[in-house]
């Protein structure tokens, strides 16, 4: 397989994340469910994927913040595990996710008795994300190249490529598959196998190992 | 002087060729930071590195420091020890003399802050400095590099009609945040590799440290390095040190802190410390200058089990020194410590002194968990909490203000040099 002149080569982009306090805190299931009714949807987006870039180990118990808080402060392990098994890929926009949240803790207050608290220090603080992305220069011009160019990424340039695309994209998919889908279905099994991988669990890291990974194990088979 | 390519061995050229291409809209740009003194304290210390960097990138940078006299630097205490919580006395005549300060120095300064395009502020001090300056053309940004979750009301409301009247805020921890009008972004603190204090040493150096305090090289030995204040809990320390004394009786202490003499309270502590460790030989207490920056780096590197017991912590970066020199750290369970240490990862965190001893004693008896352990917490600095990684938040915040509150903001290719 070779490169397409007719087809634009991939642009590899970074970003940086700039975190921003709303000033909102919660220290009860109430609170927190208040403040989501009008929270700015860039403080969903930070708690859901912003967390990605932040300090982080492998294998995090929950896998987006609001999960994390309501194990870790309020030790509700039944509603942590409800929020942490939500897949933001599967609300059409953060409008929508937002909704799915109050759903789950609203049900979840008619059910409890007495809302647990937080101690003062364990306060949950919305915070919300402003992203500058900037074009590093490169450019990969055939899918090929990419075996290469994978492992030579930066963690933000994954991030931006493969997680923010998710949310940035109408068709709501990395920018990989959205590449790929150029060629028409010549790569559709690749683009298959870019689907399945999940990239909540795990640093980013690991993240670029296993797209790498993926990569060479696709080339290998078909040359 | 450190250039900003010094840090390609540390950080990787990536970040460096990042740092480049995020400074770009920014090169030109006429840039003054400002504070209250040019030696002495961490801001000083932070500006005296990121003003060459940022010149390095091309941005037009000064640094201006306020001048004043003995009552507005008490005043300007009174308001640092109120914004951390502590109940201080705010007279008509202290607070006439803040503003009068203030406005001096707006006269020395006004022409260079007016011009500027952009005026960073750095702590209380100098927070009037906007009010004086009408023509101002640029946007004001005020630092704050003090724990403010929980300040004493009527400082924080006097100083918050000053704040107020900025473009932005940047503070260390969502915790600190307060409600204000503009936006406020958030920077973790960050230490630097390059520094006399974070600097590879040879084992030679940290031989002869140990040998140059009395201490046995050939014995473990457990260190806290902070000041003597009853936050950072030293008593709990020399409690969690009997503790593991009893099974591991070679151990050795150091409590290791800067100078107390302008602290009543801190001598206090440091006198119920020295009475607490009693004649145990194996007690180091040894109170240093603010410069003793290469033994503070050697002790942390020589000990076997670094501990950072704080009851309560802003962010803890002593805690940071540690882990980037691949120590595990025992800490407290507060503040900015749960964001450096996580269980089994980079140490542990305690909410006692027993806890401080169960988990001391599992780092001695495990030296290669230990060492595990110290590996990724190099790491996670590396990642998180270098000064490079300030440096780009710097310039992220420019970026930010020129495009203004847009949550997404693309900037374009690099045109040719």
């Amino acid at each position: 397989m070779f490169a397409n002149a007719a087809i634009e080569p991939f642009v590899v982009k970074e970003c940086a994340l700039l975190t921003i306090a709303t000033g909102k805190r919660a220290r009860n299931l109430k609170e927190i469910t208040d403040h989501l009714l009008t929270i700015h949807q860039g403080s969903i987006y930070h708690h859901f994927w912003g967390r990605l870039l932040r300090p982080r180990f492998a294998d995090p118990e929950y896998n987006n913040d609001f999960a994390e808080w309501v194990h870790s402060a309020l030790q509700d392990d039944i509603l942590a595990e409800r929020l942490s098994i939500m897949n933001p890929e599967a609300f059409a926009d953060l409008e929508s996710l937002r909704q799915g949240l109050l759903e789950i803790m609203e049900q979840r207050l008619d059910e409890i008795e007495m809302v647990a608290w937080a101690k003062r220090d364990m306060q949950f603080h919305f915070v919300r994300s402003q992203i500058i992305v900037f074009d590093t220069g490169e450019r990969i011009e055939g899918p090929e190249y990419l075996v290469e160019a994978l492992p030579k990424l930066s963690v933000r340039s994954v991030f931006y490529h493969f997680i923010d695309a998710r949310h940035r994209r109408p068709e709501m998919m990395d920018d990989f598959r959205s590449w790929l889908r150029s060629y028409g279905d010549d790569y559709d099994d690749l683009c298959s196998q870019l689907a399945s991988v999940d990239p909540y669990f795990g640093s980013l890291v690991e993240l670029r190992t296993q797209l790498t990974n993926l990569f060479v194990n696709y080339f290998r088979s078909v040359s | 002087m450190t250039s900003i390519q010094d840090y390609v061995p540390v950080t990787g050229e990536d970040v460096i060729d990042r740092l480049y291409e995020i400074a770009r809209p920014l090169r030109g740009m006429k840039v003054v930071h400002v504070n209250s003194t040019h030696v002495g304290g961490g801001v000083a210390e932070i500006l005296s590195k990121l003003v060459p960097l940022q010149k390095d990138l091309g941005l037009d940078v000064r640094w201006e420091v306020i001048r004043g006299e003995e009552r507005f630097f008490q005043v300007t205490k009174s308001f640092h020890n109120g914004l951390q919580g502590i109940p201080v006395p705010l007279g008509d005549t202290l607070l006439k003399v803040y503003e009068e300060v203030g406005a001096q120095n707006a006269e020395r300064l006004r022409s260079i802050l007016e011009a500027a395009d952009i005026v960073i502020i750095h702590d209380p001090q100098p927070l009037p400095l906007l009010r004086s300056c009408p023509n101002r053309k640029g946007k004001w940004i005020w630092r704050c590099h003090i724990d403010l979750s929980h300040p004493y009301r009527p400082v924080w409301k006097y100083l918050r009609n000053f704040v107020m009247e900025y473009d932005a805020s940047i503070f260390s921890l969502a915790d600190f945040a307060q409600p204000l009008p503009q936006t406020q972004y958030l920077m973790q603190p960050s230490i630097d590799p390059l520094s006399q204090k974070n600097m590879d040493l040879t084992q030679e150096e940290v031989h002869a440290v140990k040998l140059q305090f009395g201490l046995d090289p050939d014995r473990p030995i457990m260190l806290q390095v902070s000041r003597f204040d009853r936050f950072k809990d030293p008593l709990g320390v020399l409690k969690a040190y009997r503790l593991v004394k009893s099974f591991v009786p070679s151990l050795q202490l150091i409590l290791a802190g800067g100078g107390a003499t302008d602290d009543p309270e801190g001598e206090e502590v440091l006198t119920d410390v020295r009475n607490g460790a009693g004649t145990d030989k194996d007690i180091h207490v040894l109170l240093f200058p603010p410069y003793s920056h290469l033994i503070i780096n050697a002790l942390q590197r020589g000990a076997d089990v670094v501990v950072q017991k704080s009851l309560k912590e802003g962010f803890g970066l002593t805690v940071t020194e540690a882990l980037w020199k691949g120590k595990p750290v025992i800490g407290g369970d507060a503040g900015g410590i749960r964001l450096q240490v996580v269980n089994y990862q980079t140490g542990f965190l305690v909410k006692t002194p027993e806890g401080a001893a169960l988990r001391a004693r599992y780092l001695l008896r495990h030296p290669d968990k230990a060492l595990k352990m110290g590996r990724i917490a190099k790491e996670l600095v590396r990642q998180n909490f270098l000064l490079t990684r300030n440096l780009q938040e710097y310039l992220s915040i420019l970026v930010a203000l020129i495009y203004g509150d847009q949550e997404r903001i693309e900037l374009q290719l690099k045109s040719a040099p």
